[in-house]
């Protein structure tokens, strides 16, 4: 309390930053290593990221990852928008409780159960319908199953706090109900909306269990393809591919802070 | 209409061939099985300062926002300019609304958020630009439009609050609770700007408050509201000194209420026996109660007088009592006197010189008394 730590504070401090960032130091450090054994140190070399940008199968795993995550992160954000609407702003409705239990379940439902429940009602899908063929458009419905319920909790908080009267002056000016939404509610809640679709972004990105479950021929996404990579061996490429991503999403969170704060000030 | 300065002087509800602005007709609204209205008839006139006034929970905030149509009433209808409010949206109603927690929006500027209703309906730029700047002037935040609503005090966001439900010009303004937030210093001054404002624009005002004082200073006509119901419309003093039922005269300053009998009753006068006093209770004006009818007689605390030591005692309208209680609010003293049957009244006195506080003290026994015209007879 005087200007001085005391020593147990910083070195729980210490302590905690360690198990939370070694590993990834690490990680990153032996990215830069010489050797192809990945727990041995022989000397600096980028030759890993060199090797990374001739391997297609992490490339196209990458991309494949991407385009799944972002498709899935545009939809989760409009079904759980307007999830979030339904909840807060349709009162007492018939069946709420269970709409809203519905809506959450995927948060607290284990994977494997997604992902297994998910595979065997594609299979008589396509049985019986024909479609959809188990592949990219697959892993995205079920990605957007549970990313939903992330998106609706985000959002349905900000959307909770948002003071009704608001929507109701800018009615009262002579607003129209559907450009009160969209000069008034949309500009309020666009942070969180923003905030439930990097969510959903990320929890789609590193999924590796439902992605699993519902992927069909041809279709191996990134967690994937290092899963089964690494069966056979860790390879430097990976830890180059981890230190490439660390940088982009530091980098992308480190931003999207500035943005929101100079906003509010 | 008679010549006036404003609408408030020419007393227009007592024309019966005026049209009344806003008419409300037989008006229900239930929540669930509440009734939060019930039964509701008003004639608002056009140009009034119009004052809902009632406790918290008797329905005047679910009056005003049926006016603005954000509450569809359960019956009954609503009239504003000779048309039915029945099928019209919020949004296409001659009416703005001032909202309790000012319903600022936080991410526009205050001159966008003054801007706002006029960009709804098309007008040009520029007018918009001088209107905005010209409503802002007028309640005195001329420098603030580029401010965000949160960099504001309260007393500037009430002020934007007000310019953006005046700035269309509408034919009705609703206010609900509008110096609620306010401290009490910047309260007072404020409910004379409201009203110099009103006057100034001509239009009508609806306000809803729980504040007897701030109705009594601004308001051309109060309604006092009780459980969905309205107990009484009139100007301030006709609440005040002519309340027609127990719950108006409690709820609008301090009432002493005597409970007694009806013994005789004439055209110029009505005597009640009550077991509170000594005498009989004498009310002037012609009475309405019949002999033996059960009823309260109604005195305020500044009509009753302290009757000086010595002189002759009255025969009526009159008690002894000791002094409990002296609140002294330093222009005045209010002194609570307890009968000899137990039942306290309040008697108030102002404090003309610096040394009157030697006159009446704790514990002193009193005579006091009131003239006839003073007492007010409410049929239980």
């Amino acid at each position: 309390m005087n200007g001085r730590l005391p020593w147990f504070a910083i070195s729980v401090l210490v302590l905690g930053y360690l198990f939370l960032y070694s590993p990834i130091v690490s990680l990153i450090f032996y990215s830069f290593n010489e050797s192809r054994l990945v727990t041995v140190w022989a000397g600096f070399s980028t030759k890993w990221y060199g090797a990374l940008m001739h391997n297609d199968a992490l490339l196209s795993g990458a991309w494949l990852s991407l385009q799944i995550a972002f498709l899935t992160a545009s939809v989760a954000v409009v079904l759980g928008t307007l999830a979030a609407f339904a909840l807060i702003r349709f009162g007492n409705f018939r069946g709420r409780t269970l709409f809203a239990g519905m809506v959450t379940a995927p948060l607290v439902m284990p994977e494997v159960i997604t992902g297994l429940s998910l595979l065997l009602l594609f299979v008589a899908m396509e049985g019986v319908l024909g479609w959809p063929e188990r592949g990219m458009m697959t892993i995205v419905i079920a990605h957007a199953t549970f990313a939903t319920a992330y998106v609706t909790v985000v959002v349905q908080s900000r959307l909770g706090q948002i003071d009704m009267s608001l929507e109701e002056a800018a009615m009262d000016l002579g607003a129209r109900p559907f450009k009160v939404v969209r000069v008034i509610t949309l500009p309020l809640i666009w942070p969180a909306m923003l905030a439930g679709w990097l969510l959903a972004f990320t929890l789609s990105f590193d999924d590796l269990v439902i992605a699993t479950f519902t992927s069909g021929p041809g279709a191996k996404t990134l967690p994937m393809e290092v899963f089964s990579s690494v069966r056979m061996g860790v390879s430097p490429q990976i830890n180059a591919l981890a230190t490439i991503f660390i940088v982009v999403v530091t980098s992308m969170v480190v931003i999207a802070n500035q943005v929101a704060f100079r906003r509010r000030a | 209409m008679a010549v006036g300065a404003g609408g408030i002087q020419d007393k227009p509800w007592t024309d019966p061939k005026a049209q009344p602005f806003v008419r409300i007709q037989g008006v229900t609204k239930y929540f669930d099985d509440v009734a939060a209205v019930n039964g509701v008839d008003l004639n608002i006139c056009r140009g009034e300062f119009f004052a809902l006034l009632g406790a918290s929970g008797c329905g005047k905030t679910t009056l005003l926002r049926m006016l603005a149509g954000f509450e569809t009433p359960s019956a009954g209808k609503i009239f504003i300019d000779g048309v039915d409010m029945a099928d019209i949206p919020p949004y296409r109603r001659p009416v703005n609304m001032m909202f309790q927690s000012y319903a600022l929006f936080p991410h526009m500027t205050v001159g966008q958020n003054v801007a706002f209703g006029l960009q709804q309906e098309d007008v040009a730029k520029p007018e918009i630009a001088e209107r905005v700047a010209e409503m802002l002037e007028l309640v005195q935040i001329g420098e603030l439009a580029r401010r965000k609503p949160d960099q504001l005090s309260g007393g500037q966001r009430q002020r934007v609050a007000l310019a953006r439900a005046l700035i269309k010009r509408p034919k009705l303004v609703l206010l609900d609770e509008p110096l609620g937030a306010l401290d009490r210093k910047l309260r007072e001054h404020t409910q004379f700007e409201l009203v110099n404002i009103q006057e100034k624009l001509g239009m009508t005002f609806v306000i809803v408050t729980h504040d007897q004082e701030e109705a009594m200073t601004m308001a051309s006509r109060v309604c006092v509201m009780n459980a969905g119901m309205v107990e009484q419309v009139g100007t301030p003093s006709e609440v005040y000194e002519y309340p027609n039922s127990r719950f108006v005269a409690d709820f609008i300053g301090t009432a002493n209420l005597f409970d007694g009998v009806v013994t005789s009753s004439t055209a110029s006068e009505t005597r009640v026996h009550s077991a509170d006093l000594d005498g009989e209770i004498v009310v002037g004006g012609g009475g309405t109660a019949a002999v033996g009818a059960t009823v309260s007689v109604m005195v305020r605390p500044e009509k009753i007088q302290v009757v000086p030591d010595g002189s002759p005692a009255p025969s009526f309208n009159t008690a002894c009592g000791q002094v409990r209680e002296i609140a002294y609010l330093g222009d005045m003293s209010v002194y609570h006197v307890e009968l000899p049957s137990g039942k306290r009244i309040q008697l108030s006195r102002t404090n003309l010189l610096h040394t009157a506080d030697t006159q009446i003290s704790w514990d002193h026994t009193v005579r006091f008394e009131w003239h006839p015209a003073n007492g007010i007879l409410l049929v239980i």
